[in-house]
C-alpha cells in the first residue's frame, strides 16, 4: 500500500475548496474505482456508512444517484448531472446533497494526471456562492471538541458530498 | 474557540495574494502601512484597504503607536483554519487509504499471469 502519499486541502479563492492525492496506480484504474458503482462501493463512503445505491450514467448530460446508510437506519444522498467526462483524465459534474449542507448545488471537477504509472489526483468543489461555501465551512467548525457525534456525522456527509468526481 | 463567520473570514483574507504577501511580511515583524505599501506596486490606500479585510479576520491588529501605528500578525485564526483542513484532509484520507488498497488488489490481479485453460 502506498504510504507516503497524503491528502493535501487548500482553498485557493473564496468559493472553492481543492484536493490533490497521489495514487501508485495508472489512472486508468483510478477513473474506472471512482466510476464503476461496484468499485465506487468498496471505499467511497465517510466510516461507518455504506454505499448502497450506486446508479451512474456516465454520459454528458447523465444523472447520477448515489445513497449512503448507517447502520442505525439514517441516510444521505448526493444527485447530479455529468456535465464533462474525458477517460482517463477529467470528470465535471454537478452535485446536490440530501441533506442539503452545501447551500445549494456545487460543481466538483476531477482531474487525473499520470506520471510513470503514478497518478496525481485533483479535485476541486466549487460552490455556488462565497455564503454557500461559507455555510459549509460554518458546518465544519461545529465539529469542535463539544461536538455531538451527531454532528459529526453531519460534517462527515457534509464532506463526502465533495466527492466530487464520480 | 473562534467563532465560525471568523473561519470564513479567515478563508476570504487568505484567497487573495497580496494579502497573503502581507502576511508573509508579518510574519517576521510588525510593519508600519507605508513599510508594507513599498514592496508591492500599490498606493497605501490600496494597502490600507487589504489591512482592514486582514483586521476583519482576526489576522491582522493595529498598534497604539501614534502616528506609526504599526500592524502586527495574530496567527490564531490561521490555526483555525488551517485545523477545519486538517479534518477536511483527515476525513478524505480514510476513503484515499481505501482506495490505495483496492488499487493495489487491481494492479496485482493484473499481473498474475493467465492460468492456462485444461
Amino acid at each position: 500500500m502506498t504510504t507516503n502519499a497524503s491528502v493535501i486541502v487548500t482553498t485557493p479563492n473564496d468559493r472553492e475548496v481543492l484536493m490533490t492525492r497521489v495514487f501508485d496506480a495508472p489512472r486508468s484504474m483510478v477513473f474506472d474505482c471512482y466510476t464503476k458503482p461496484a468499485l465506487l462501493k468498496r471505499w467511497m463512503f465517510p466510516e461507518g456508512w455504506r454505499l448502497v445505491v450506486c446508479d451512474n450514467d456516465l454520459k454528458i448530460g447523465g444523472a447520477y444517484r448515489w445513497e449512503w446508510q448507517k447502520s442505525d437506519g439514517r441516510g444521505m444522498s448526493v444527485i447530479g448531472t455529468y456535465q464533462e467526462i474525458v477517460r482517463p483524465e477529467r470528470i465535471v459534474r454537478t452535485e446536490l446533497f440530501d441533506p442539503d449542507w452545501t447551500d445549494g448545488e456545487t460543481l466538483g471537477t476531477l482531474l487525473l494526471a499520470e506520471d510513470d504509472g503514478t497518478t496525481v489526483l485533483t479535485m476541486s468543489v466549487r460552490y455556488s456562492s462565497r455564503k454557500a461555501r461559507d455555510t459549509a465551512l460554518e458546518f465544519g467548525m461545529k465539529d469542535g471538541a463539544a461536538t455531538t457525534y451527531a454532528q459529526l456525522d453531519a460534517l462527515l456527509a457534509d464532506l463526502s458530498r465533495t466527492q466530487t468526481a464520480a | 474557540m473562534i467563532p465560525p463567520h471568523r473561519l470564513d473570514a479567515t478563508f476570504i483574507a487568505l484567497a487573495d495574494p497580496t494579502r497573503r504577501a502581507i502576511i508573509a511580511r508579518l510574519a517576521s515583524g510588525d510593519a508600519s502601512v507605508m513599510e508594507l505599501a513599498e514592496p508591492f506596486d500599490m498606493s497605501q490606500p490600496a494597502i490600507s484597504k487589504h489591512l482592514k479585510v486582514l483586521e476583519r479576520a482576526g489576522l491582522v491588529s493595529r498598534g497604539r503607536d501614534g502616528q506609526r501605528r504599526p500592524c502586527r500578525l495574530d496567527a490564531a485564526p490561521l490555526e483555525a483554519a488551517n485545523e477545519w483542513l486538517e479534518r477536511y484532509a483527515k476525513f478524505w484520507e480514510a476513503n484515499f487509504q481505501r482506495l490505495d488498497a483496492l488499487l493495489n488488489e487491481m494492479k496485482t490481479a493484473k499481473k498474475k499471469p493467465a492460468r492456462p485453460k485444461r
